[in-house]
């Protein structure tokens, strides 16, 4: 997992409530056995017709949005199936940060083991940045390390400072458990 | 010793490391795969070159991408890969896998209850958000990513901070005509998708513990839907029976000692929940979803919201965008929304019950005019049973076409899908847009409700359609 530090980027409004995984990856794309290659399939749905065209309303179809690495949406963000293929296509697609009032548990957490930063702020706040993303081109700075946001904004966020941990060593937390062979090892033995 | 609840029972009993400023490193006692959250899991044990810690300890099968057909030929190319996958990871790893022709394949959340693999107390994780179905025999069972997968696999635990508790109470008691889907479903219209996030939510009343096994799994298992991490219900003797004698259960004096044991893991009198919502299931009737996720339902008696109805704006924009997708006009009487497909089956309602109930529905009737119905049982073992019960003909005398089983229509992965445009009345979980298929629509129903449109060609309150008993 690469570690996170300071990112700066461009953000991008989904201007909605409760979006599901189903939204961010349709189930036809889950077939694959690669980690790769999720992107191109992001907000399938929402971002193509049923002829395969662009729909031009879609927000990440439109120019000012090119390149966008932040995302904000409304509360509940991630929410329905487990698929971690939700974070894949995001992050593939190259999303690094996510702004949210709120997230669903499961894709909170596969988020945080792909080195994807979902930030939760108050929802006035998040408003804001929806209404000033909307308006203009908004770029901002993300510190993990400060747990700040600035950029026109400047916002602390709180984290779990065991997810900070790793998101900024970028761990491979399956090394990290290994090392704790014996307390698991001795769990197995006094159980049986 | 102060009084506990059954979640934090099995949690303290599975913390294999604590650690002040970590999450708990919990055991994992069973891990339930499937094809399509683990192919990356097991690329990343082989790049790393790491071993399944207890494959002895690991089930696997093969449901979401599964065709339905007789001949349960896959055609696509890449679901085909998927399966053949998992088919050489068992292998090379050493996992027992149910595969496409085993007489125990099936759902995966259907199979191990089924087999006695799920068992009160264990810790259970799957791939899959519905995983919290195992919760109905008061384990602490919940879905994972494929990240948390590939972790499980190496080291059998998994890192977790503790969830709050949640008690969802239902008083009283269902009606007639009135079952376990129409109460979760309600619970869902009443408290919405997200009450239960960062919750392990636990179901206790009445109303629960006089539902069979088959219904409580049906609760626990849309426990994702209200938001929640885990749901469970306390064991109790309709529990111990439901497990006795299944294939992978304890046998003779072990079992007596493990019942005893599973009893006591219920939750103490005067133990205390972060939070309590509740419900009067006297007041509950058949339940129909009206729009793109799981709260927004309604009753058969009702008619379909205005969006100027609702709270915020948030929500009022919510609800326009959903009937704008459902393509449903407010003030409509939901029992006058037509519907072109019916889907029976789903981790949710594809049990032997969920079949016996819409059996008795269609039995002597015919699905309407233009309905494609399906019956998708929800294992082999079910599919037999239904067989020797002669529900089959039941239904394929009445149009609806007897599938094998699979995950098949609640996510369309395969073959099953419902055409854009289209209306399905669906006994699956989930109403998201696109859910069954690109441009699809459904609504949510139980599966005596589903047979009841079927063969109504709209929705139809159930409760004019049965006889009382």
């Amino acid at each position: 997992m690469q570690p996170f530090n300071t990112f700066e980027g461009l953000v991008c409004p989904i201007d909605r409530i409760n979006v599901d995984t189903d939204q961010i990856i349709p189930k036809q794309f889950l077939k694959r056995v690669e980690r790769q290659g999720f992107g191109q399939f992001l907000f399938y749905n929402w971002r193509f017709d049923q002829d395969g065209k662009k729909n031009p309303d879609f927000i990440l179809n439109q120019p000012k949005y090119k390149g966008a690495s932040i995302l904000v949406a409304r509360d509940n963000f991630g929410c329905g199936s487990s698929r971690e293929h939700a974070p894949w296509a995001l992050q593939d697609y190259g999303f690094k940060v996510i702004i949210a009032p709120s997230f669903a548990d499961i894709f909170y957490n596969n988020c945080q083991k792909n080195g994807v930063l979902t930030v939760i702020l108050d929802p006035r706040k998040v408003d804001r940045l929806i209404r000033a993303s909307q308006e203009k081109s908004l770029k901002l700075t993300v510190s993990l390390e400060n747990q700040v946001i600035t950029g026109g904004f400047e916002e602390h966020f709180d984290i779990d400072p065991y997810k900070k941990k790793m998101l900024i060593q970028g761990l491979d937390e399956i090394a990290v458990t290994m090392s704790y062979e014996d307390e698991i090892a001795a769990f197995e033995k006094q159980r049986a | 010793m102060k009084p506990r609840t059954i979640a934090d029972k099995i949690w303290e009993k599975h913390v294999v490391h604590r650690e002040k400023g970590k999450p708990d490193l919990l055991y994992v006692d069973l891990h339930l795969i499937h094809e399509v959250t683990t192919p990356q899991a097991f690329g990343g044990l082989r790049m790393n070159r790491r071993k399944v810690r207890r494959p002895d300890l690991t089930f696997a099968t093969v449901d979401h991408d599964v065709p339905t057909s007789e001949n349960r030929e896959t055609k696509d190319p890449i679901s085909k890969v998927q399966i053949s996958t998992l088919e050489k990871n068992c292998k090379d790893f050493g996992i027992r896998m149910a595969d496409i022709y085993s007489p125990m394949q099936g759902i995966v959340h259907v199979i191990g209850p089924q087999l006695g693999l799920t068992q009160p107390g264990k810790t259970i994780v799957c791939g899959d958000s519905h995983t919290s179905t195992h919760g109905a025999f008061g384990a602490l069972a919940f879905g994972i990513g494929t990240s948390e997968v590939e972790h499980v696999l190496a080291t059998q635990t998994i890192w977790q901070k503790k969830p709050k508790t949640m008690e969802i109470k239902v008083n009283g008691r269902l009606g007639f005509g009135v079952g376990a889907k129409d109460l979760i479903l309600a619970i869902i219209a009443k408290y919405g998708i997200a009450v239960g996030t960062g919750c392990i939510a636990e179901y206790t009343g009445e109303a629960v513990h006089s539902l069979s096994m088959e219904e409580r799994m049906t609760v626990c298992n849309m426990s994702i839907e209200a938001g929640a991490r885990a749901g469970l219900i306390s064991p109790d003797q309709t529990t111990i029976d439901y497990v006795k004698d299944r294939p992978f259960a304890p046998k003779g004096a072990a079992f007596e000692k493990a019942a005893r044991e599973w009893l006591s893991l219920a939750t103490d009198k005067g133990a205390v929940y972060d939070k309590t919502i509740e419900i009067d299931a006297n007041e509950i009737k058949p339940q129909v979803t009206w729009g793109t996720n799981p709260s927004m339902g309604a009753s058969i008696e009702d008619t379909v919201p205005d969006p100027d109805s609702f709270a915020t704006e948030e929500k009022r924009e919510s609800a326009a965008k959903a009937l704008a997708y459902m393509d449903l006009k407010s003030g409509t009487p939901i029992r006058d929304i037509p519907i072109d497909v019916v889907f029976i089956g789903s981790c949710t309602n594809s049990r032997i019950s969920d079949l016996r109930q819409a059996a008795q529905v269609v039995r002597g009737h015919h699905v309407a005019n233009g309905v494609r119905a399906l019956v998708v049982p929800g294992s082999q073992q079910i599919r037999k049973q239904a067989e020797t019960e002669g529900l089959d003909t039941i239904f394929t005398d009445a149009g609806f076409e007897w599938r094998q089983p699979g995950c098949s229509m609640c996510l369309a992965m395969n073959d099953d899908i419902v055409p854009a445009g289209k209306r399905c009345a669906s006994t699956s979980n989930r109403n998201f847009e696109g859910r069954q298929g690109a441009g699809s629509r459904t609504h949510l129903v139980s599966p005596a409700m589903a047979a009841a449109a079927a063969i109504s060609g709209h929705f139809a309150d159930v409760r004019d359609l049965v006889e009382t008993k």
